[in-house]
């Protein structure tokens, strides 16, 4: 029987013990009426015909050329990665309640707590969260929780941060009266402009907190120091949706403005995590330390045992929703440990010298395919050029189906921005927009082969329509 | 573990093996940092270094591996937490999880270029719904707690989509997973406790007098956390209908019931499971979980998106708020955690029917056949004149009264033998209590094993128990001091508050 | 049993209340709550100029087993907290009825204190609670 060791002997003489004829006597008391079968689920398979049968699957979907991002990115694995993080002891063992027979995971845990801090330079992180757009939720109320003094549950939400993380965001935080606010993007940049920030909303109603994505989901950067002051002098937390990637070139949350942002969220599924269809990745949370009681979720400490020698526990569990239940910081109780610990890994074999690396060469590669693009009379840049490693191209023809030739040829070729607005008026501002991501995977080869392709089949699509039109 | 391997790397911190000036890895491309950086705004760029570990990458590796080396693991420990399932995960579904297709995989990439991974969510969505008797089921959320969220979410929208604004409270029995109430609170509703009886039941007198038109729902847990079946579920479930509020299933302990009984027929209108307990995903060291719901048809149009969906004329294709307008909305970027969904469909299609019926039955019989054996050698159960479902509570208030011992000096005593301690102090109501929990997977000679240990305790308890309030003494480290690490933080390496 | 001052006041949810010269009532948890919750690591302080009603949860003690809500005496402006258990909350643990003040408000209805428990009912309260 797969995956039970019992004989038949042993069945007989455990029944024995308990004192029942068979192992139906022990389910007697449930209602027999309430008795049911599966029937309709197949009957179990071999080990051989299941991996046969999700080879089949894996190779329908094959190995495309990618160019999408919009939150979830390409990037180089160190092979020795995972083949340490799904060791059986950290793959298969628990949230670290027994401190003394977890000391690996509670250890890699504080490493992996000290490293997002030092990258967000942030005081304090915890032991991460389920992604980066319930992150960004829960730090949506960590915020309303922290700004005692502004007493408003009103969050300044710009459009410049992921349709699909506000929608999130909108998902978890409704049902406690929390409103967010949208804040226009300039239609030159992409970014906002702290100046009709400003005028938009200064000596307006209070706010909990504004919140200020870098680089942008159009891959634009903010002018964070400018608006992280405008916030703080209007009484407003700042919470930063950041790529980490990123943070290894650009100027980090904790050194915005004058005196930092508050609350660093993001994704950390870019630093070692594959993209795997969107999960499971990782949100990270970093803080100042004066907020360090609100922070949700698990946070590792260090301390010393009986004999005075360093060890790590679980601390200021008193928070969390076993002990505190209905008064709790958060419903979350596990996160993504597992995700934590590959994340801590690929921090360390690549280091600072080898983050700054990836990252350059993500900037490098951006440039040189914007460059290519740029050839063509058909692909405008209607956001410009000042990006970290994504961009937004206008085309002439329907993305729809420039992305499906584009899949004919497999090749992911980016995210269609108008698809992922939730109302007409937001989707018409993004007619014809193309989101397209290029890391530090991309060869010279396949940058200019991915040029051609995309300005091949737009000419091509705009020929045919042009065509079809004098048809009529 | 060998105390040698662990003690010649006893206090290392990754940051203290670093060297800012060790230039060794071959794992990022070699550019010029300097004159990239040129294409960056100057007032935007990170002025402040950054410091990460600059280690080697042999260095790197044998500090993770022997760090590892310091865990319990279901791989190398038995481990009867109770409540959390920890039975084995198959290797193999890490492994085909991981095939270049499953991994590679962007999630905007076109549906035309997923049909592989769509196709087996689709067929995870069809087992799920099967195996609990729901009518839909969605996968998105990334956790037990997640699940909670959106289950009582929906409640809330379909009296909200109903306009019975009125009805504020949720009812939750005393015994339940603190999540409950936080979920229940999350989702902007009271939390009315309910009271159990001594034989593990809901108290139904005390239940009839707080339902009422103010109702929204009830979180139930069955078998509950008690690790007791709930006998008048049909009845509880008619009682909350009938004023108009609706059930949740906690499905923390499917795994007592699979095969056997659906939270479906038993009235519940959604339900949330733990794909890493029931369906042997990964625990990670605490994540990434899994913890799709399922609905009844009342619920159906509220279910969180996306969806699989397939026609003929379509293949498999995403079900999104355009074609459910009422869903709650999105719980994460996109559908949760797929790599995990993976795992937990190849578990499904290597047991199948029949292998998902035997782990209700092998689970039952081994924490039966527990219970049994520790009763008879004297420890004191919870409820011993009830059937244990896949778990039971012992509780050590005698030995607590008599040797001064309590459950914490019994499970740090149980680590120094090599077992992971079974869960300590939960359920909140039994004082000094174990949940213990053998899960199907353990064989009768590591659960003989696990009861002497437990008899050499308790008389180590009786002729010496320093032996179990200094314990453990085994490990990498010995009992921790949580006053000192709760009142002088210490977070990070590079931080300090002073 | 532990001590239980005379000359305080007393609610069911195990605050002690003094009365000042100036009028002000100066509140904090019992011995016998501070036992319960056992080593304090951390208090959350209200802050002056906050108004409470009677009951309503003003400030939170946290131990390493569990994190407990002051609840507000009576209806009152706070007027004063105690700065100092923010770097000592073990303090509460040390003297809960002096050192370990909480904080001080100005009620107002300085009658309202004659709704809360003198030392021999609160004794009564926990004595019963103990069984």
């Amino acid at each position: 029987m797969p995956y039970i060791p019992h004989t038949p002997n042993e069945v007989k003489e455990m029944l024995r013990v308990i004192g029942a004829d068979s192992i139906n006597d022990l389910f007697d008391e449930i209602p027999q009426e309430l008795r049911t079968d599966i029937s309709a689920i197949p009957l179990g398979k071999s080990e051989m015909a299941v991996q046969r049968q999700l080879s089949e699957k894996s190779n329908i979907d094959g190995t495309p050329l990618c160019f999408a991002g919009g939150g979830a990115y390409e990037h180089h694995i160190p092979a020795a990665l995972w083949q340490v993080a799904t060791r059986g002891e950290f793959y298969s063992a628990y949230t670290p309640y027994q401190a003394e027979a977890s000391q690996g995971t509670l250890q890699v845990i504080y490493e992996f707590q000290s490293m997002i801090a030092s990258l967000m330079a942030m005081d304090v992180s915890n032991a991460s969260l389920y992604d980066g757009a319930s992150g960004l939720a829960e730090a949506v109320l960590m915020a309303v929780r922290a700004n005692r003094k502004a007493k408003s549950k009103r969050i300044l939400m710009p459009k410049s941060v992921s349709p699909v993380y506000r929608q999130v965001v909108e998902t978890i935080v409704k049902n406690q009266g929390i409103t967010l606010d949208l804040i226009d993007f300039e239609l030159t940049t992409g970014s906002m402009d702290p100046l009709s920030v400003k005028n938009q909303f200064n000596n307006d109603e209070a706010f909990a907190a504004l919140v200020i994505p870098q680089p942008n989901y159009f891959g634009s950067l903010e002018e964070v120091h400018q608006l992280t002051d405008w916030a703080h002098e209007q009484g407003g937390l700042v919470i930063t949706q950041v790529n980490p990637i990123a943070m290894s070139l650009l100027e980090a949350p904790g050194n915005w403005g004058k005196n930092g942002a508050d609350i660093a969220v993001g994704e950390a599924q870019p630093l070692g995590i594959p993209l795997s269809s969107g999960g499971p990745y990782i949100g990270f949370i970093a803080c100042k330390q004066k907020l360090v009681r609100q922070l949700p979720g698990r946070i590792v400490g260090r301390t010393v045992d009986l004999d005075g020698k360093p060890g790590f526990s679980l601390t200021l569990q008193a928070r969390e929703q076993h002990i505190r239940r209905s008064k709790a910081t958060s419903n979350i109780c596990t996160n993504q440990g597992l995700m934590a610990t590959a994340v801590t890994m690929y921090l360390s074999f690549l280091g600072t010298d080898g983050m700054q690396k990836v990252a350059a060469s993500c900037v490098a590669n951006t440039q040189k395919l914007m460059a290519l693009l740029e050839e063509s009379s058909v692909i405008q840049f209607p956001f410009g050029k000042t990006v970290f490693h994504e961009f937004v191209v206008a085309l002439d023809v329907p993305v729809e189906l420039v992305l499906e030739r584009l899949a004919e040829e497999d090749i992911v070729g980016g995210i269609n921005l108008c698809l992922q607005q939730t109302n007409q008026q937001a989707a018409d501002e993004h007619k014809n927009h193309l989101l397209i991501c290029v890391t530090e995977t991309k060869t010279e080869e396949e940058l200019q082969f991915f040029s051609n392709t995309l300005i091949n089949i737009c000419s091509d699509i705009s020929s045919q329509s042009s065509s079809e039109g004098e048809q009529k | 573990m060998s105390k040698r391997i662990v003690e010649q790397n006893a206090d290392t911190l990754i940051f203290e093996l670093s060297d800012q000036t060790r230039r060794s890895t071959s794992l990022a491309p070699d550019i010029d940092v300097n004159e990239v950086c040129l294409e960056l705004p100057d007032h935007l760029q990170r002025k402040k270094t950054l410091e990460l570990p600059q280690v080697g990458e042999l260095q790197v590796l044998r500090h993770y591996t022997r760090l590892s080396q310091k865990n319990f693991s279901i791989d190398t420990h038995f481990y009867p937490l109770g409540s959390c399932t920890m039975k084995y995960n198959p290797r193999v579904c890490n492994t085909l999880a991981q095939l270049p297709g499953f991994t590679s995989r962007h999630p905007m990439a076109h549906a035309s270029m997923s049909q592989g991974v769509m196709s087996c969510l689709f067929d995870l969505q069809t087992m799920l719904k099967e195996a609990t008797g729901m009518k839909q089921v969605s996968l998105t959320p990334m956790a037990g707690a997640q699940g909670e969220f959106a289950g009582v979410a929906m409640i809330r929208a379909y009296h909200d989509n109903n306009n019975d604004t009125q009805r504020s409270e949720i009812i939750v029995p005393d015994a339940a997973h603190g999540t409950n109430p936080a979920t229940a609170v999350m989702c902007g509703y009271k939390v009315k406790e309910i009271p159990t009886n001594e034989h593990g039941d809901i108290d139904i007198e005390a239940l009839e007098k707080i339902i009422g038109p103010q109702t929204a729902g009830i979180m139930l847990t069955n078998p509950s956390t008690l690790g007791v079946f709930e006998r008048k579920i049909k009845l509880i479930a008619d009682m909350i209908h009938k004023a108009g509020g609706l059930l949740y299933y906690d499905g923390a302990n499917l795994n007592a019931i699979l095969g056997k009984v659906k939270p479906g027929d038993m009235g519940f209108d959604v339900i949330h499971m733990n794909l890493h307990k029931t369906f042997s995903t990964p625990h990670g060291g605490g994540g990434p979980g899994s913890g799709p719901i399922g609905v009844s048809e009342r619920l159906q149009p509220f279910v969180p998106v996306p969806i699989v969906g397939h026609s003929d004329k379509k293949g498999y294709y995403w079900i999104t708020e355009e074609e459910l307008p009422l869903s709650i909305g999105r719980l994460s970027a996109w559908m949760g955690n797929v790599g995990i969904l993976l795992r937990a469909y190849i578990y499904a299609l290597l047991l199948g029917r029949d292998g998902m019926e035997r782990v209700a039955d092998f689970a039952t019989l081994n924490a039966n056949y527990l219970l049994k054996r520790l009763m008879a050698a004297d420890f004191e159960m919870a409820f011993p004149e009830r059937r244990a479902s896949h778990e039971f509570i012992l509780t050590l208030r005698k030995e607590m009264k008599e040797y001064g011992t309590s459950a914490m000096d019994f499970a740090k005593r149980l680590l120094d033998y090599g077992f992971h301690a079974p869960t300590t102090y939960f359920p909140l109501l039994v004082p000094e209590c174990f949940l213990i929990e053998p899960t199907e997977t353990e064989s009768r000679a590591d659960l003989d094993a696990f009861v002497e240990t437990l008899i050499k305790i308790r008389e180590e308890a009786e002729q010496s128990p320093d032996l179990l309030k200094g314990a453990p003494f085994e490990l990498p480290v010995r009992r921790l001091d949580d006053v000192k690490a709760a009142r002088e933080l210490d977070l990070n390496f590079y931080y300090s508050e002073a | 049993m532990s001590d239980i001052p005379k000359e305080l006041k007393y609610t069911t949810s195990h605050e002690w209340v003094r009365t000042e010269d100036d009028g002000s009532l100066t509140v904090g948890i019992t011995e016998h709550a501070q036992g319960l919750l056992g080593d304090m690591v951390f208090v959350e302080l209200p802050e002056v100029g906050d108004d409470f009603e009677a009951e309503q949860d003003c400030a939170v003690v946290e131990s390493v087993k569990a994190a407990s809500d002051i609840y507000c005496p009576i209806e009152g402006q706070v007027v004063a907290v105690n700065e100092e258990l923010e770097d000592s909350p073990e303090q509460i643990n040390v003297n809960a009825y002096h050192e370990g003040w909480i904080f001080r408000i100005q009620p107002v209805n300085a009658s309202h204190i004659d709704n809360l428990m003198g030392a021999d009912e609160y004794a009564e309260l926990v004595e019963s609670e103990s069984h």
